[in-house]
């Protein structure tokens, strides 16, 4: 077990460096830099800005200076927000993203299960169409669509909830069900059709054939078998909304991370997005850890020594 | 012939598919009685399994539908229970043994939750006291290290075992009746000599009456006190072990027992099929079903549908006080 941490831990951070030298070519691929501007400075000051950040050194000189900062921990400053670093900034960003994140993907697990396993119950019947019919719209619905429809209808025309900002539980709820729209409808889909499989495995009928309650059929024998897709699921998942999204979080002007993170792109900040690149990363790779640790939990049949490490 | 366990009476079940209504079970009657143990005999698709599973109203509905009967256990009609009085009845008053050990376990539970569900759920033991009767139950069906393999999963078990574990799990409650769905089919033939010889133990031990499904009549001939050869959704034969197996009367269970193979046969003698393919039971029959795969069959066959003959023993023509005296050949005992 301890091992198998240590292993995958390694793999991740090979995949990390590549991920940085990556995103570190691609950003100076981009034409123009950080300090670009459509009135040119003028040319003592834009080189002693550069000299200051070291961007008139080779490239791999940047490349191996950044990555002996990465070593410490430290992401750099943003080029952008003065006095700020990278670190400030995630520091101060991430918080709200999570707050948002969290409501999101609750609100997808306490919905989408629930209407998965009605809809499997009642395959071919009225609550199945109904639970297929939402969950269509809702993957083929954009974020951007749903966040708009609730703000005309609940701010606009009703009046009922602030249409923007953040600060109060109210300015949750309705970037929350733009967010949680898609993975609402997908974990109910996830959920219907592997509970259907599950519901015609034989070891249900031995389930029935014992006596057992139906609750005790369904939340004991039927749903540890059939959550392991949607917990497949969640690992990405979770990393995606945690770290923000960007079309709900500029809807809704919500101070996030994910906000910012396609800000920084517009702007060549190039630390910011190094740096909040790196963070996304480290994320998904400790989710999808997290999830195959959780994996041989929920199935004993899933040993961690003997699958194969993939990060 | 006071105190069936159990009768079933004119029992008859459909299933709705895109083809049509199949009439799986057409009016099959019979009756266990305490401690005793009857084997239903047929070919895939004969209707035995659907007999057995509407016992327990194991049929899944929709498509499939018990359309007619009653099926009086202990004195009472199961068909006129719900679901809840039912679930009472279930892996309580009747335990079930199914085909296939390797899928009707569940994987992600482990053996003591899924052995002592049931006890704690009918008799209302506490934790303790069914990991108490686990562990006695396991030593009864001939699990060694009880408490070491009840901490495990179904799949660091083998077949065999894991077939001891269904015995288990359905004789917990100390049902009255035990319905064994082919339950060595699926197993090697060296594990299936143990089965079975478990499950007469364990029959001989409680006075568990039994009801054993199988094509297999050479697992019959070491178990049952009476026999029912299914044909079609119907009883075509019936009688006690060794009427059936030494003077059976119907063509169809002639063709079984020439298609039984034999360690002690000479080489010469070989293995006689019965030909042709089981009827489709979309259609109705008002002759006999067995009729055009029959080597003896006659003009009435294709006319009209045989009652049972010589107080009930065969549904066939044959045995009609005018039909041509036909032996059966005894090349099997």
């Amino acid at each position: 077990m301890f091992n198998y941490i240590v292993r995958r831990l390694l793999y991740s951070l090979a995949a990390l460096l590549v991920v940085v030298t990556v995103t570190f070519l691609f950003m100076h691929i981009i034409p123009g830099g950080p300090f670009q501007r459509e009135k040119a400075l003028p040319e003592a000051i834009r080189k002693n800005i550069e000299a200051r950040y070291k961007l008139d050194q080779p490239l791999h000189i940047q490349y191996i200076d950044y990555l002996s900062h990465l070593i410490r921990g430290d992401l750099g400053p943003s080029y952008k927000y003065r006095g700020m670093t990278v670190n400030d900034i995630i520091r101060e960003r991430f918080p709200v993203s999570v707050e948002l994140g969290t409501v999101a993907i609750l609100l997808a697990l306490f919905l989408g299960i629930p209407s998965g396993i009605l809809a499997a119950l009642h395959q071919s019947k009225f609550p199945d169409y109904l639970v297929m019919f939402f969950s269509t719209i809702g993957i083929a619905m954009p974020s951007f669509v749903i966040g708009t429809l609730l703000m005309y209808f609940l701010s606009y025309k009703w009046g009922l909830l602030p249409s923007a900002t953040w600060g109060s539980p109210q300015h949750v709820i309705m970037p929350a069900i733009a967010l949680a729209g898609l993975p609402t409808a997908y974990i109910a889909r996830l959920t219907r059709s592997s509970m259907l499989e599950v519901l015609s495995q034989d070891y249900m009928k031995t389930a029935i054939a014992k006596g057992l309650p139906r609750r005790r059929i369904l939340w004991v024998h039927g749903i540890k078998n059939a959550i392991i897709p949607v917990v497949t699921y969640l690992g990405p998942l979770v990393a995606g909304i945690l770290t923000g999204s960007f079309v709900v979080e500029n809807i809704f002007a919500v101070p996030g991370l994910g906000k910012h993170y396609v800000t920084s792109i517009y702007n060549r900040d190039y630390t910011v997005i190094l740096g909040v690149t790196i963070f996304y990363c480290v994320l998904l790779i400790f989710m999808n850890l997290l999830v195959d640790l959780v994996y041989p939990l929920i199935d004993p049949r899933i040993k961690l020594a003997e699958r194969k490490e993939q990060v | 012939m006071v105190g069936h366990l159990l009768e079933v009476k004119n029992l008859e079940v459909e299933f709705t598919t895109y083809a049509g209504v199949v009439k799986a079970v057409r009016g099959v009657s019979f009756e266990v009685d305490p401690g005793e143990v009857v084997a239903l005999v047929g070919e895939s698709g004969c209707g035995k399994s659907v007999t057995a599973q509407s016992i327990m109203q194991l049929i899944p509905s929709p498509p499939g539908k018990i359309t007619g009967g009653e099926i009086i256990f202990d004195g009472e009609n199961l068909l006129e229970k719900n679901e809840h009085q039912m679930q009472k009845i279930r892996g309580n008053k009747i335990g079930m043994i199914f085909q296939d050990p390797m899928t009707y376990l569940n994987p992600v539970l482990s053996i003591a939750t899924q052995v002592t569900e049931n006890l704690r759920l009918h008799k209302g033991m506490s934790k303790k006291e069914a990991m108490e009767r686990a562990v006695e139950l396991f030593h009864l069906v001939g699990i060694p290290d009880p408490e070491i393999r009840l901490k495990q999963y179904p799949h660091q078990f083998s077949g065999g075992m894991r077939q001891r574990v269904m015995i288990a799990m359905a004789l917990a409650c100390e049902p009255k009746l035990i319905i064994a769905d082919e339950p060595t089919t699926a197993l090697d033939v060296t594990v299936q000599a143990q089965i079975l010889e478990l499950l007469k133990e364990l029959k001989d031990r409680f006075q568990t009456a039994v009801i054993l499904i199988t094509h297999d009549l050479g697992v019959v001939a070491g178990q049952a006190d009476r026999i029912l050869v299914m044909y079609a959704g119907q009883i075509v034969e019936r009688g006690t072990l060794d009427e059936v197996l030494k003077t059976p009367q119907h063509p169809y269970t002639w063709g079984l027992l020439k298609s039984v193979p034999r360690l002690d046969a000479d080489k010469s003698r070989k293995l006689t099929p019965i030909w042709g393919q089981p009827p489709d039971l979309l259609q109705e029959f008002s002759y006999c079903p067995f009729m055009p795969r029959c080597d003896y069959a006659m003009a009435i066959c294709a006319e009209e549908m045989p009652p049972f003959f010589n107080g009930g023993r065969a549904r066939c023509w044959l045995n009609h006080p005018q039909a041509p005296k036909v032996e059966f050949k005894k090349e099997v005992s």
